[in-house]
């Protein structure tokens, strides 16, 4: 049997069109995709580095410390599964983003900062 | 205790060498992308282990025999002696197999260097104590990684079961010589600087039975143990490993990159 099943993930460009992703039921890899979030040091916020086949999530894990930090990218490694993200969808762009482009007053840059104000 | 300590650095290296250069076969060719880029970083991970020991070899050897216009080099030990000179294992330099071949050869192997080096770290000679300390790190990683393989195709399918037994059958054999001690490794041990390998038996043994009844694999029993890698002979596999490994410096002699 060959299913082929096309997964939207990031909701920028749809997959079918980018021409990538199709996952079929035949594949070598029945593995699950996840997606791998690195934090490159103390402080600072996991950001998402990209995505990787493997079996569980302990697999995952090794998998994105062997893919994304063998060249010291990371202290902390966390990873999801790619079903587990829910995305907006592209068609939706219009209303969801355009609305906020001709409101500039959002920004905070109106104020008249007095000399003292350092670090703003 | 010079000349013991020199050997026994060379073998430590030649353990290291031959079972990146053999994990190495499988760049390109792994199963998936990832673990074709896990295999290939032990086999980096092996090889820079290889090297720390092949530079502090050539160090000492260059302070022992008379100084020449050619002196020993970490390169020079890699590349330009000859098989009966190699001290490796057995195990590490028998063939890829398919993958659950290669998984249980780590696995078996980065069992005993994990016991080994946690030992080392203990040797009087500083330079073999910091190089087992900073290894540790790796071989901690590579038995987490290939001891999960183990119960993941031990424990899998019918197919990947039959594959574990297989790739038992096949290596099981060579386990037995890890902790025969040759010469350099019986000096190693009355001076203090290296491992009494004779000891590492029973807790490689007991890490063996846990994993592989996880992985619903048996242990063996009564098999005859081949031996005779540390001591330079050799199965047939090391000649042609050595051949890809040493062709170019052999075919242009000094060459450089």
């Amino acid at each position: 049997m060959n299913i082929g099943i096309t997964k939207f993930y990031y909701g920028d460009i749809p997959e079918d069109k980018a021409g990538a992703n199709i996952i079929s039921k035949d594949s070598k890899s029945d593995w699950p995709l996840w997606e791998v979030f690195i934090r490159s040091k103390q402080g600072l916020d996991h950001k998402h580095v990209g995505s990787l086949h493997a079996a569980d999530a302990q697999m995952a894990i090794e998998n994105a410390r062997d893919v994304y930090t063998r060249r010291m990218e990371g202290v902390s490694i966390w990873v999801v599964e790619s079903k587990h993200i829910h995305a907006s969808k592209p068609e939706e762009a219009g209303e969801l983003f355009e609305p906020a482009e001709d409101k500039i007053y959002r920004h905070p840059t109106f104020y008249n900062l007095p000399d003292e104000v350092n670090q703003m | 205790m010079k000349e013991s300590l020199i050997q026994y650095s060379l073998h430590l290296a030649d353990n290291s060498l031959i079972l990146g250069q053999r994990n190495s076969e499988w760049c390109g060719h792994g199963p998936v992308l990832e673990q074709d880029i896990a295999i290939t970083n032990i086999s980096l991970d092996l090889i820079g282990q290889a090297r720390n020991f092949y530079q502090y070899s050539a160090s000492l050897i260059n302070q022992t025999i008379q100084p020449s216009n050619n002196p020993a080099t970490e390169d020079t030990l890699a590349y330009l002696r000859k098989e009966r000179e190699f001290k490796n294992c057995l195990l590490v330099e028998q063939p890829n197999g398919d993958w659950a071949q290669t998984i249980l050869r780590q696995y078996f192997f980065s069992q005993y260097q994990y016991l080994l080096y946690q030992e080392l770290q203990q040797s009087k000679d500083e330079q073999l104590a910091a190089v087992a300390e900073k290894s540790l790190k790796e071989v901690t990683y590579h038995l987490r990684w290939s001891s999960e393989w183990v119960i993941r195709l031990g424990d899998g399918t019918e197919e990947s079961h039959q594959r574990m037994l297989k790739a038992i059958d096949e290596l099981w054999r060579y386990t037995g010589e890890f902790f025969v001690a040759a010469n350099y490794e019986l000096r190693a041990s009355s001076e203090s600087f290296g491992v009494d390998v004779s000891k590492l038996k029973e807790p490689w043994t007991n890490k063996v039975k846990e994993v592989f009844s996880e992985a619903t694999l048996a242990v063996p029993e009564k098999i005859f143990m081949q031996t005779g890698g540390k001591e330079g002979k050799h199965t047939e596999h090391l000649g042609y490993i050595l051949t890809a490994l040493q062709y170019m410096q052999r075919a242009y002699p000094n060459s450089e990159w």
